[in-house]
Order: C-alpha cells, then sequence, then structure tokens
C-alpha cells in the first residue's frame, strides 16, 4: 500500500453502491451495453418494472443472468466470454451488426470504467503503455452510443485524481464521456462543461473538489 | 449438382499456402472453426496472416497456431493471450490492432466489394495517428514498424478515419447446420464473426457441426447463403488439438 499526502479520508460508495447509483438513472427500454468492472455488478439493481435490454459486442440484444451451474451453454456468451441466458425478447445478431447498432447510435448508453477522464470528457481506459494492448469494442461503444457513463474510484490506488484536465493514458475516444459516477460524485458534462450534479451521501462538496484535477462547476439543479 | 460438401479436410486445406492471409470467424472458442484450425497446423503451413478477433485464452485452435510459431501478423480487436504478447514483443509476430466493430465492418465492406469506408470509431487515438506499433524489435525496445496512419475526414462537424475493406485468401467459418449447397446456419452468439469472415475469403470453408438437406433450412432461416461458402466440412467431435511442436517458444 502507498502512503500518500493526500486530503483527510472520506467514505464514498461501494463499488456496489455505485452500481446501484447508475441503475437508478436506466429508463425502461433502455438499450445498454456494460463494461466490464463495476458496470457489471449494474443488472441487479436495475428497479422493477424498467425493461432494459442488454447488449452484447458478440452479437446479443437481451443478455441475461448467468445460467445455473451445469446448464451452460458454449454458444451463449456475453462479450467477456462468461456463459449467459437470454431474456425472453432477445435477439441475436452477427458482428458487424452489433456495432451497427453500436455506432448508429441505437444504443441509449454505453457504461464502461476509466483510467482517466478529461475535462472535455476525452475518456483513456484502453491501454496502459507498457501493458498488453487489447481494444475490443471500448472506442466503436465511445463513438458510438448516444451516452456515455463512465463508472469509476474517483482517485487511483496510489491517490491520483481519475478526472484531469488532460488524459495522459492513450484515448479510447475524443469528448465522449457524457456522465461520470464514482464512489464520490456523478457529474454530467454539458455544452462541454464539467458539472457536478451530486455529491454520494455523506461526502462534502470540498472533498471532491480536492481530489479531482479538472476545472469544473458545481450544479446541483438536478 | 451442386455439391460443396468434402470428406477428407486434410486434402481440402491442401490448397492454403504458407504466408495465406486467413479471416477466421469465432469469439473466443465460441463458433470458431477448430477443425480448419488444425488442419492448418497439420498440414505444417506458416507464415499466416490471422484475421480474426482475438487469439483465445489457451492453446487451442488460433491459440495453437500461436504456438507453433505458424503466424506472422495478426489482425485483431483483442488478443488476450499473454503469450502472444510475449511473441509480438520480442519481434515475432505482427500486431494491426483495430477496434471490435471497425475489424467486423472491414470483413462486410471487403466481402461487400465496398474498398473503404469512414468511421467516427478510433478517430484522435493511437489506432488511426500512426503511432501504434505493428511490429517490434527483437529486444523489444522499440518499435520497428508502426501502424498506417489513417486518412480522416470531417463528417458533420466531427472526425471520421478511413478504413479499408479486408479481402482474404481465404475464409474459415464455423457453422451449426449446413447443407451441400453451402447455405449456413448458426446458433446464438457462436454466429458472431462467422457469416463476416465468409463474405471476406475469396474462398470460404465452413465446418459444419450438422448436414442437413436441401430445403431442411427455410430460405428465410439462412445466415449465410451457399454463394460465399465454397467448400463444406464437418466439424470434428473431437476437442481442439493441443500444439504437437514447439514454436517461437522454444
Amino acid at each position: 500500500m502507498t502512503e500518500t499526502m493526500g486530503p483527510a479520508a472520506v467514505r464514498g460508495l461501494s463499488r456496489e453502491g455505485i452500481a446501484e447509483r447508475v441503475a437508478t438513472d436506466l429508463r425502461d427500454g433502455f438499450v445498454v451495453n456494460l463494461g466490464v468492472g463495476i458496470p457489471l455488478l449494474i443488472p441487479r439493481f436495475i428497479p422493477a418494472g424498467a425493461e432494459v435490454v442488454l447488449h452484447a459486442e458478440n452479437g446479443v440484444l437481451g443478455l441475461g443472468p448467468a445460467p445455473p451451474p451445469g446448464q451452460e451453454d458454449p454458444d451463449l456468451t456475453d462479450a467477456g466470454k462468461q456463459p449467459v441466458t437470454l431474456i425472453s425478447g432477445a435477439a441475436i445478431v452477427d458482428s458487424a451488426t452489433s456495432f451497427a447498432i453500436v455506432r448508429g447510435g441505437h444504443l441509449d448508453v454505453t457504461v464502461l470504467g476509466a483510467l482517466q477522464v478529461s475535462a472535455d470528457g476525452d475518456l483513456a481506459n484502453w491501454y496502459v503503455p507498457g501493458k498488453n494492448p487489447a481494444v475490443g469494442g471500448a472506442m466503436d461503444l465511445v463513438a458510438g452510443a448516444r451516452e456515455v457513463w463512465v463508472v469509476m474510484e474517483h482517485i487511483d490506488r496510489t491517490g491520483r485524481p481519475k478526472i484531469v484536465k488532460k488524459c495522459t493514458f492513450p484515448l479510447t475516444g475524443r469528448r465522449v464521456v457524457t456522465r461520470v459516477y464514482t464512489d464520490l460524485a456523478v457529474f454530467h458534462l454539458e455544452d462541454g462543461q464539467l458539472r457536478l450534479k451530486e455529491c454520494a451521501p455523506g461526502v462534502p462538496p470540498a472533498a471532491v473538489r480536492e481530489r479531482t484535477a479538472a476545472p469544473y462547476v458545481d450544479d446541483f439543479s438536478g | 449438382m451442386i455439391d460443396k460438401l468434402r470428406a477428407d479436410v486434410m486434402s481440402v486445406l491442401d490448397v492454403v499456402p504458407s504466408g495465406a492471409s486467413l479471416a477466421v470467424g469465432g469469439f473466443g472458442s465460441s463458433g470458431r472453426p477448430d477443425t480448419l484450425l488444425d488442419a492448418l497446423c497439420d498440414l505444417d503451413r506458416r507464415d499466416l496472416h490471422l484475421i480474426v478477433n482475438n487469439v483465445g485464452s489457451d492453446f487451442t485452435g488460433v491459440g495453437r497456431l500461436l504456438a507453433e510459431g505458424r503466424i506472422r501478423r495478426l489482425t485483431a480487436s483483442f488478443p488476450v493471450l499473454p503469450e502472444f504478447y510475449d511473441e509480438y514483443f520480442a519481434g515475432k509476430v505482427e500486431l494491426e490492432l483495430v477496434p471490435q466493430g471497425t475489424l467486423a465492418e472491414r470483413l462486410r465492406a471487403g466481402g461487400s466489394g465496398i474498398p473503404a469506408f469512414y468511421t467516427p470509431s478510433g478517430a484522435g487515438t493511437m489506432l488511426a495517428d500512426g503511432t501504434f506499433p505493428l511490429s517490434y524489435t527483437a529486444d523489444g525496445a522499440a518499435a520497428a514498424e508502426r501502424m498506417t496512419r489513417r486518412e480522416t475526414r470531417d463528417f458533420g462537424g466531427r472526425e471520421h478515419v478511413l478504413e479499408y475493406g479486408i479481402v482474404a485468401d481465404f475464409g474459415l467459418v464455423k457453422a451449426y447446420q449446413g447443407d451441400r449447397k453451402g447455405n449456413l446456419r448458426f446458433r446464438l452468439s457462436a454466429r458472431n464473426f462467422n457469416p463476416l469472415a465468409g463474405m471476406a475469403g475469396r474462398r470460404t470453408f465452413a465446418e459444419i457441426q450438422h448436414l442437413v438437406e436441401v430445403d431442411e433450412l427455410h430460405p428465410d432461416d439462412i445466415h449465410l447463403p451457399g454463394v460465399f461458402v465454397d467448400d463444406v466440412l464437418l466439424a470434428s467431435d473431437a476437442s481442439p488439438k493441443q500444439p504437437t511442436i514447439a514454436g517461437y517458444s522454444s
């Protein structure tokens, strides 16, 4: 564990708490792609009565939960190659059509993790130089989805802010992020301006300000 | 009579020379044409350019080709297998890293007579600006060659990149059902890149899990019609083979 001279400790949302917070913003009828990590915790928190269609890059529209042990079907996986089930009304398409859904603006939201988000909405989440590069569908998803919601810890493991003036990691897309959900706060990007919309319960706005390395305005207007 | 059904995979794949480019279906092991890939290994083909979404997570299928040192270049979005990167950083295999949707569309375009198209995916990133290393020097210290810088153009005030369609020497696909005319039907998410790889091959081989009579597949239910398919082979029931020779890693 690295000791850092940072601001006083503050307790924000757990990973499940962040997932639950995002889920409350998913609307009935949304078609949504969920990335690995915290986004995969979201389905269990989708409000009852909201019919949300989950999309997987490998051509599934209408992902259901994991099958019970012994009932896995090798021909039915999600984009992480894990066995899944289908919901009623699901559809299967080939990979080109799957990304036509993404790029064509038919996907309401893509929810994914990030290394960094910049004040302009640039996103870096695919590659740490020196590590093994792989991109998958991330660049298509952020270029094509109507909304790009980033879900991440507010600061990295060494205490550095992940919301920054300018990304230092290689970009996944420029000016693509529309919302950021962290353990401490929710930001929206509107008209090229980063806006703090809410703080997690018990988190003072000053604590968010101390841990954010990009300019933003307070906008608690809802 | 049209009869594309072949009995012996080795004699059919014997037309594939070392150095060929191959568009391969599958997403991980789901829908991956292991019978065809194993035949390429058993025929000792080398220096191959594979266009496939990912290598997979073990040394079967595409992983076997890698382990046996048969891949010269990989065009993919998500290689995954750590040993692939060992070879990449040792300058032994080239990586053309492509966003997954761009890869799918490049195959579809190539198979559709569309030489190039503009897409917003990847604009402003390392995969478009000519900086991503296509290959490394043998000591891994520096890039030996970099991916081509993509031409760009503004549409509606937004930057798009020009991507080229892919036509491969051969297409390798796996289907759930097929008939002697080469009509194919896939099953669930094993469809993935298979129809696109089949379209992109100048000559396409299909391994099928179940042979059906002509007309057993309803015309509305054919995912890839036989016009795209040249040779139909029954998929082996056996598990995909493990590497039988040591390749780069020896």
